[in-house]
């Protein structure tokens, strides 16, 4: 593992109106490593991940990449740094077909002129080594499932080759095969070297692929736990705050020796 | 954090529909296979592994009977396409043809494919608008402006007539410019912000045609010429109705060959062949009457070849690529890294140039600039052409086409009556009503989409 972060966060906080919904978050991702991100329905996941992805820009704190200082204030900057994103809610084009959602906002041209020929023979190749099945590259999306849309996302956020992908709960709307498939996926992401960030509520997918827990918990940190060392009882009481644990006891307790 | 809902229930909601649409498709096109056939057929397939195409994908059968079970199949999920506005024109034809016999002259459909192009350009950029969705209601007094400031130009100015063009043309971009900074950057609403340009532009033009209200153009000027040259050489219209199906065969066969070589799907020979054929009748058909007449005009030609122009930008560059994408989704858009704001800034300023263009058309018609320009229904036709042509109110669902399709509409209609003698009374009550049958008609065949799975 790296030493520098590819993306570290730190004391990141996030307003909309009279809702604080981050409050100093602290986050760091290495290269090779999943985290996963867990916490309660409004713990702040998505809100974090979208202040990465620049959909929303964060008020105050920094947000460091490969060590240096950056500022993602909108989807193009961290598209350029290297961040990809797939989200809750799809955002995919319904009236675009699959070959032409994958290359949204980076199509492959030739002499200014798209090149669909050589678009849609990378979108099959693509599809074929994730083993994606669906009707047709050459259909809208509107034709298809929840999950077939879903792992079209998930294909889509590879092609700009990334350095950090995202997955804001990948596997909610999923079957049991694609699911397994996704995860197989997030397996062969790390292997590659990339970064990944993992969002779910589902604690076995969790414990099957992340390396780290990051707990958030109404729009704060509430612990960061090696996924092998922590048992999963431990992970759902930060999440609900229901007791508190030996790493925040420690954490309380070193806080007190230092002052 | 993002309301889970939202995405977890929309798929949901499409699929019993999309599953309903292509088994009623399935058992449609071949009754033998019942959906208990297709459920145990399923499985095998599936562990005949990696299979490239999906069995439940609904593959066209070779040959005639597959193009018109395609043909049916798309009809029925609600895409139309051009389908209506052809019927539509073909009916209008008749019609008019029935009541008075000199509709169907050459010499009528000469002045019609002359009378088209004004609005029709106007309309051409009307499309880029609703394409994103959204209205631009200032088009008609842009176009007015613009053949204001070429009049004052180059009567008052003595300015030489191509300046004079283009600075009136660039006019017209500042204007969308205007409009779609306003839209984009400040968020006014773009019905608002075309609305109050609806009105200043008014203001404007009668501002820049000064007290006299009419600038004369000369006699044989630019716009004179753009809008009453004609190529009286049969071979002009033959010659352009070939080269067009020849450079649409020759690009269909290379566009076939290269996907063979990439080893995906590739239209059949047939498909190709059958195709051509019917744009090369169209084609020589539409040169045949032109040349019975007095031959191709310029202004048509120009209006052709914009229409090619801007139906290439948005089907084969990623600039195309991301109105259509800002006109299906917005979020979605952005997500991907697109610059709304400046596709949408881009898209008003398109209309805004083609509104300036079709201005200089409709000036040169009359060979004057003239304070009534732009009023009247020049925005309602434009509009309404862009509509009626099949381009989708609601966004990201398209062609230039439709401009062109549209304009022939509307100008049949205001040519028929004409000839019938009728008013404009009548004729502002049947263009009405038959831009509310297209809109009803582009709403009907969006629900049926969403029914069928393809909106």
């Amino acid at each position: 593992m790296s030493a520098t972060p590819v993306l570290a966060l730190r004391g990141v906080s996030k307003r909309f109106g009279a809702v604080q919904a981050l409050t100093d978050v602290e986050l760091e991702i290495h290269a090779g490593e999943v985290v996963a991100l867990v916490g309660d329905n409004g713990a702040g996941k998505s809100t974090l991940v979208k202040t990465i992805a620049g959909v929303h820009p964060i008020d105050e704190g920094v947000t460091e990449w490969e060590g240096k200082p950056v500022s993602i204030a909108r989807p193009h900057d961290a598209q350029a740094l290297g961040i990809a994103t797939v989200y809750q809610d799809l955002a995919l084009c319904d009236n675009l077909d699959v070959v032409q959602n994958l290359f949204l906002g980076r199509e492959i041209r030739r002499f200014g002129v798209l090149d669909e020929v050589e678009m849609e023979k990378r979108a099959r190749e693509l599809l074929h080594t994730l083993s994606i099945r669906i009707p047709s590259v050459r259909i809208p999306i509107a034709s298809l499932s929840g999950g077939q849309r879903q792992v079209v996302a998930i294909a889509r956020s590879l092609i700009g080759e990334p350095k950090l992908v995202i997955l804001d709960e990948p596997t909610a709307a999923l079957g049991v095969e694609q699911t397994a498939q996704v995860l197989d996926l997030v397996e062969r992401l790390r292997d590659r070297g990339l970064a990944v960030i993992l969002i779910s509520h589902n604690m076995v997918d969790v414990k099957a692929v992340a390396d780290q827990v990051a707990v958030l918990r109404l729009g704060r940190n509430n612990g960061v736990f090696p996924v092998g060392t922590t048992t999963q009882e431990e992970i759902i009481s930060a999440i609900t705050g229901a007791t508190d644990n030996a790493v925040t006891r420690r954490k309380a307790r070193s806080a007190e020796g230092e002052k | 954090m993002s309301n889970p809902e939202i995405g977890n229930t929309e798929p949901r909601e499409t699929v019993p529909g999309q599953r309903a649409g292509q088994e009623a498709a399935l058992t449609k096109s071949t009754p033998a296979a019942t959906p208990t056939d297709d459920a145990v057929a399923a499985p095998a397939a599936a562990a005949a592994a990696i299979v490239a195409v999906d069995p439940r994908l609904l593959v066209r059968e070779e040959g005639l009977k597959g193009y018109l079970t395609e043909f049916g199949r798309r009809m029925r999920s609600g895409d139309l396409g051009s389908v209506p506005v052809v019927a539509a024109l073909i009916i209008i034809w008749i019609v008019f043809g029935l009541l008075n016999s000199s509709f169907l002259s050459a010499n009528n459909f000469a002045t019609i494919a002359q009378d088209i192009v004004g609005t029709g350009l106007i309309a051409l950029g009307v499309v880029f608008v609703l394409l994103l969705g959204e209205i631009d209601l200032s088009v008609s007094y842009v176009g007015g402006v613009a053949g204001a400031v070429f009049a004052v130009l180059a009567v008052n100015h003595g300015m030489s007539g191509g300046l004079a063009l283009v600075l009136g043309i660039l006019t017209g971009t500042v204007l969308g410019f205007v409009h779609g900074f306003f839209f984009a950057k400040v968020g006014v609403p773009a019905f608002v912000v075309t609305l109050a340009g609806f009105l200043a532009w008014n203001g404007l033009m009668l501002q820049v045609l000064g007290q006299h209200g009419t600038i004369n153009l000369p006699a044989n000027g630019v716009l004179y010429q753009m809008y009453n040259y004609t190529f009286e050489d049969v071979g002009a219209a033959y010659g352009l109705a070939l080269i067009g199906t020849v450079l649409y065969l020759v690009f269909a066969l290379l566009e076939a060959a290269k996907r063979r070589k990439a080893n995906i799907p590739s239209r059949p020979l047939a498909d190709i062949i059958v195709k051509t054929a019917a744009l090369a009748i169209l084609a020589f058909v539409a040169a045949y009457v032109l040349n019975q007449n007095s031959g191709l005009p310029l202004d048509l030609l120009i209006f052709l070849v914009l229409v090619v122009g801007w139906d290439l930008v948005l089907r084969r560059t990623s600039y195309g690529r991301k109105v259509f994408a800002v006109g299906g989704g917005i979020e979605a858009a952005r997500r991907a890294g697109i610059n709304v704001a400046k596709v949408r800034i881009s898209v008003f300023m398109i209309s805004g140039t083609m509104a300036a263009i079709g201005g200089m058309f409709l000036a040169g018609q009359v060979n004057s600039a003239q304070s009534t320009q732009g009023g009247g229904n020049t925005l309602m036709n434009a509009i309404a052409a862009a509509v009626i042509g099949g381009t989708s109110l609601f966004g990201g669902r398209g062609k230039t086409w439709s401009a062109l399709l549209g304009a022939l509409v509307i100008v049949s209609i205001q040519q028929g009556l004409y000839i019938l003698n009728l008013g404009t009374a009548i004729q502002y009550m049947v263009t009405g009503a038959v831009l509310l049958a297209a809109v009803v008609v582009d709403s009907i065949s969006r629900r049926t989409q969403q029914a069928a799975g393809r909106a």
